[in-house]
């Protein structure tokens, strides 16, 4: 059984961009995990779409095994965290996984948003915070301003803290020698019984669902009969391991402290959430670890095939993305314009997006997205109530008594300059200002509540490039209010287009809908006749716009017998037209569905 | 056995030179010194000679274009059209054409024309417009083309065809209207009006040009047809009007996909399979197969057709022209889907459209069951119509061909 004093478990914190994967490249690196030759740049973002954009999505860990100069062998568990708002509670588990973390702060930019909303995160779950100066190569490199900064603003000691270059690899044994120094071991009871947090899981074809732990008290081995006691789920297990650098490697047990995985056989992620407390069967535990809660979908969009012969692809695809995603919903529906696709709930407009790359990349196929919404709630006249997740299934005005909208409550963290700016882009999006608190003097914590509708469009890049990417933005959840919402149709060539509709509030409709034809303008390409684009509340027509009808094409030269050329320009228009939907008469690019979820972009 | 003709063929000779580039042009030519063009009619030649003796088919047209083949020595010319007449069979009425441009031409090198059989002269006018002919890059004026047009009809041609250009950069419907006069009032046998397209690559795809509007594009291909009805002549194509009777055959050939032969630098080709094994030297002759068959002179539904096209490199065509092995590329098999779609979106160019019986005898199934579905929609929509056993394009529907015809592409 492995001392827990020799283990350190923790997490690499950092704000964007300054250098949180490339650390832990090189931690992996000079432990000797891997050759330099095996080393793929960023291995814990292994997903080619975390790669590229930087970005973390799922939990990742890593074991590894570091020779210190006391001449003592240490087990390291990094484990990696999704660094998005809309996965923020998966970053809450993964937190909760470790006992410290190290803070990257880039020695040019200093402290920024994102540092010190990790920073209190790491605090709120009690873990010790080590704090690295990164990039120290850098021309524009002040560490001493930096660290004098970091004393200043989140009071951490940071004299002696590493000052460092990932990039290069200078001085990383200080920041492991650190580790090793001011991370503390793991406490837990080996003997107790069987406490085990799930940070993370992932769904594999032979072995099914592998569960990321993090032991608490008691052990864990081959046989175990165990149980997740919120979902109530109780299978025996089957193997025990820790993470090798993109492998897993199985061991006869898992002990107080230690982080590792195990397979039971288990079918469907969903048994497995993460925040779910891993008990066992015979011997259970008093109580769950405190913080679980059930994720549930915020926004919601409908996924089509662009092609509709692949609706038996997108829905074999939908299926092995949830295996690895529980957070992710979906569900068949019918839309007239688009045909047979899936209403889908996520996270937030990132985790959309993901999803949607991710059909796109790993599964090859091209998607039509309807604009996202909330959960709705409907109250009808004769009592009931529907939770409306697509604007197409709202009832006849006639029937509705009210509705209500979610609503959350932001956090925004800014610096003083951009308060003005920030405050009058809350107040467009119709935010109640709540309160405002100065972190210190050069950064507030603004209070807003908004509705959830108006924040999952592009709230969150409208604030970054109203506070040149200062600001940061944390909400959560807090109820539904009533609102003065309308649904707002499309209508081209008079005919209505379902998957444009949306539900918007009634004093921001006319604005929206009069970009909307603008957009749709723009995209939809002259066809052989005129084409009228409305938009309309009800049978009220509040914006129009029309697209010219084609008059001339014709391809006048064509050099005699060089056929295959004017082929080729056939081709090339058949293919445009492919990439059509076809509403009544008019055909419609599937840009044009996608653009109007960008209406505010200039 | 039925004695029913051979197989009618068509050849086509480029001849890739011209005195200047004009600055639309993205044809396969350029300017070049005497020695290159008597190098390259030497070679053209040799192309001519190493194709097989006794091919099964008759040539019932040549279309000798460019450039400006009239910028080679007559006498080069003259040993060409020897050339082929030597190693082609020529029907009796062969439609012979060659492109001039005014300003290389002469009574002389009329008067050997007409000598080595060639019947028919397209001379590039353009337009009538000694501005516009600046702008184009023209080398000509329209003085110069006039005395050019007396020569060739004092010379004896009596099949003469205009090329002109609409959409020209600053161009007004007025204008174009009086450049289309100004052409059939000489009375050609055929007017060629093309309007004008920027092509990547050239001088104009690099200016400012301020090119009519596409309403006024429109009514310019409108007054077109309207004009020269007025003046005798039909439109057939697209682009091509005719005295009753001059419809330029050769290019009917190419809407109809009758077989033709390309020769010379970067020609393309069109052939059936018997022909192309002949080609490749596979077999001497073919008449040896179709004595044995009932003598059907059409592709049957199975059989495969050939497209393929001379290399685009001058020094590579000089040096290896009598090997059409090394000379010859981009040869693609057309499949029967392949040959449907060129049979319609060729075939409706022709303003008599295309015959539903002759695509059921070509391809041994019916229209409907293939393009059904397409030609209803263009024909509800007035695009598209059908009389007499042939659809063809309305008068509306011809202003937006090219929108129509790619959706005869098969998925």
């Amino acid at each position: 059984m492995t001392d827990q004093s020799k283990i350190r478990n923790f997490c690499i914190i950092a704000h964007i961009d300054h250098g949180k994967s490339t650390l832990a490249d090189r931690i992996i690196e000079k432990t000797g995990l891997l050759t330099q030759r095996e080393m793929q740049a960023q291995i814990l973002d292994n997903m080619d779409l975390e790669r590229e954009r930087g970005i973390t999505i799922k939990s990742q860990a890593v074991r590894i095994v570091y020779k210190a100069k006391d001449g003592e062998e240490y087990i390291f568990n990094l484990i990696d965290t999704p660094g998005h708002v809309d996965f923020n509670y998966e970053v809450s588990r993964s937190l909760a996984a470790c006992d410290g973390a190290i803070l990257v702060v880039d020695a040019a930019q200093g402290i920024e948003a994102q540092t010190l909303a990790n920073v209190y995160l790491a605090l709120e779950h009690n873990l010790d915070v080590l704090p690295v100066i990164n990039k120290i190569d850098l021309p524009s490199a002040e560490p001493d301003r930096v660290i004098s900064e970091i004393e200043d603003v989140i009071g951490l000691e940071a004299e002696d803290a590493p000052r460092i270059s990932a990039k290069t690899g200078l001085n990383i044994e200080d920041v492991l020698e650190q580790i090793v120094e001011k991370i503390p071991a793991p406490e837990g009871n080996p003997d107790a019984p069987l406490k085990a947090l799930i940070f993370d899981s992932i769904y594999d074809s032979y072995k099914g669902v592998i569960v990321f732990c993090r032991l608490m008290d008691g052990c864990i081995r081959k046989g175990t009969e165990v149980k997740m006691m919120a979902t109530g789920f109780s299978t025996e297990v089957v193997e025990v391991g820790y993470f090798g650098a993109g492998r897993f490697i199985p061991c006869d047990e898992l002990s107080a402290g230690m982080v590792g995985y195990f397979t039971a056989s288990i079918k469907n992620v969903s048994d497995t959430r993460v925040g779910d407390t891993v008990t066992e069967v015979t011997r259970p535990c008093a109580e769950a670890l405190p913080g679980y809660k059930k994720v549930q979908p915020m926004v919601y969009c409908g996924l089509y095939p662009a092609d509709g012969a692949k609706y038996g692809d997108l829905r074999d695809a939908l299926e092995k993305l949830q295996l690895n995603d529980a957070s992710l919903f979906y569900e068949p529906e019918t839309s007239v314009a688009l045909g047979f696709g899936f209403r889908c709930g996520f996270l937030g407009l990132l985790h959309l997006e993901i999803i949607q790359e991710r059909l796109e990349r790993e599964y090859n196929l091209d998607l039509v997205t309807t604009a996202p919404g909330v959960i709705y709630k409907v109250y009808k006249t004769n009592g009931e109530v529907i939770e409306l997740t697509n604007p197409s299934n709202l009832p006849d005005p006639s029937e509705i008594e009210y509705m209500e909208e979610p609503m959350v409550n932001a956090e925004i963290m800014v610096t003083t300059e951009f308060i003005g700016a920030i405050m009058d882009l809350c107040q467009e999006r119709r935010g109640q200002y709540i309160g405002m608190d100065y972190m210190e003097e050069t950064r507030a914590l603004l209070k807003y509540k908004l509705p959830l509708n108006e924040i999952i469009y592009d709230f969150f890049d409208a604030l970054k490039s109203r506070s040149r990417g200062y600001a940061s933005l944390d909400y959560d959840l807090c109820g539904y209010e009533r609102s003065e919402l309308v649904k707002l149709d499309i209508l081209v060539n008079k005919e209505e287009v379902d998957a444009l509709s949306f539900i918007v509030h009634a004093e921001t409709a006319y604005e929206r809908g009069r970009k909307m034809c603008e957009k749709l303008k723009e995209e939809i390409p002259r066809q052989l006749f005129e084409i009228p684009i409305q938009a309309a509340i009800g049978s009220k027509i509040i914006a129009r716009e029309t697209v010219k009808a084609m008059r001339k094409d014709v391809l006048a030269k064509c050099y005699g017998g060089d056929i295959s050329r004017k082929k080729k320009l056939l081709e090339k228009q058949k293919e445009g037209k492919k990439r059509m939907r076809q509403v009544g008469n008019v055909e419609i690019p599937q840009k044009a569905f996608m653009s109007v979820l960008k209406l505010d972009e200039k | 056995m039925k004695n029913k003709g051979k197989k009618p063929l068509e050849l086509y000779l480029h001849i890739p030179f011209c005195v200047k580039k004009c600055d639309y042009c993205d044809f396969l030519s350029g300017p070049s010194g005497t020695e290159t063009r008597k190098a390259y009619t030497e070679a053209l030649i040799r192309e001519i000679q190493a194709l097989p003796e006794h091919l099964d088919r008759e040539v019932v047209s040549v279309f000798t274009g460019g450039g400006t083949p009239s910028l080679l020595d007559a006498s080069d010319m003259e040993r060409i059209m020897a050339a082929l007449r030597d190693r082609f069979e020529f029907s009796e009425n062969a439609e012979i054409t060659i492109e001039a441009n005014p300003g290389t031409l002469s009574s002389d090198k009329l008067e050997i024309y007409r000598a080595a059989g060639i019947n028919r002269l397209s001379l590039g006018l353009q337009s009538a417009d000694n501005r516009e002919l600046q702008l184009l890059g023209r080398i000509h004026t329209y003085e110069e083309f006039l005395e050019s047009y007396e020569l060739a009809r004092a010379a004896g041609f009596d099949n003469i065809n205009i090329d002109l250009m609409s959409a020209i950069p600053e161009q007004t419907c007025e204008k174009w209207i009086h450049n289309l006069k100004t052409a059939a009032e000489l009375k050609p046998e055929h007017i060629s009006a093309y309007s004008l397209i920027v092509e990547d690559g050239t001088p104009f795809a690099r200016r400012e040009l301020k090119l009519p509007g596409e309403d006024e594009e429109y009514q310019m291909y409108e007054d077109t047809a309207d004009i020269l009805k007025r003046y005798g002549f039909e439109q057939y194509e697209i682009s091509n009007y005719a005295k009753n009777g001059y419809e330029c055959r050769h290019n009917i050939g190419y809407w109809k996909r009758t077989e033709y032969l390309g020769l010379g630098l970067g020609s393309a080709s069109l052939v059936d399979e018997e022909l192309w094994k002949c080609l490749c030297g596979e077999e001497t002759s073919g008449s040896s197969e179709r004595e044995g068959m009932d003598g059907t002179e059409y592709c049957s539904p199975e059989q495969r057709e050939y497209r393929f096209c001379n290399t685009r490199n001058l020094q590579e065509y000089l040096e290896s022209s009598r090997n059409p092995r090394i000379i010859r590329r981009d040869v693609a098999a057309l499949s029967e889907r392949e040959q449907q779609e060129e049979f319609m979106f060729l075939g409706l160019r022709m303003t008599k459209g295309i015959s539903v019986q002759e695509f059921r005898g070509r391809f041994g199934k019916e229209i409907e069951e293939i393009y059904g579905k397409v030609l209803k929609k263009y024909e509800a929509m007035g695009f598209l119509e059908e009389s007499g056993g042939f659809w063809r394009f309305t008068r509306k529907g011809i202003h937006v061909s090219n929108h129509i015809l790619s959706d005869f592409l098969q998925d």
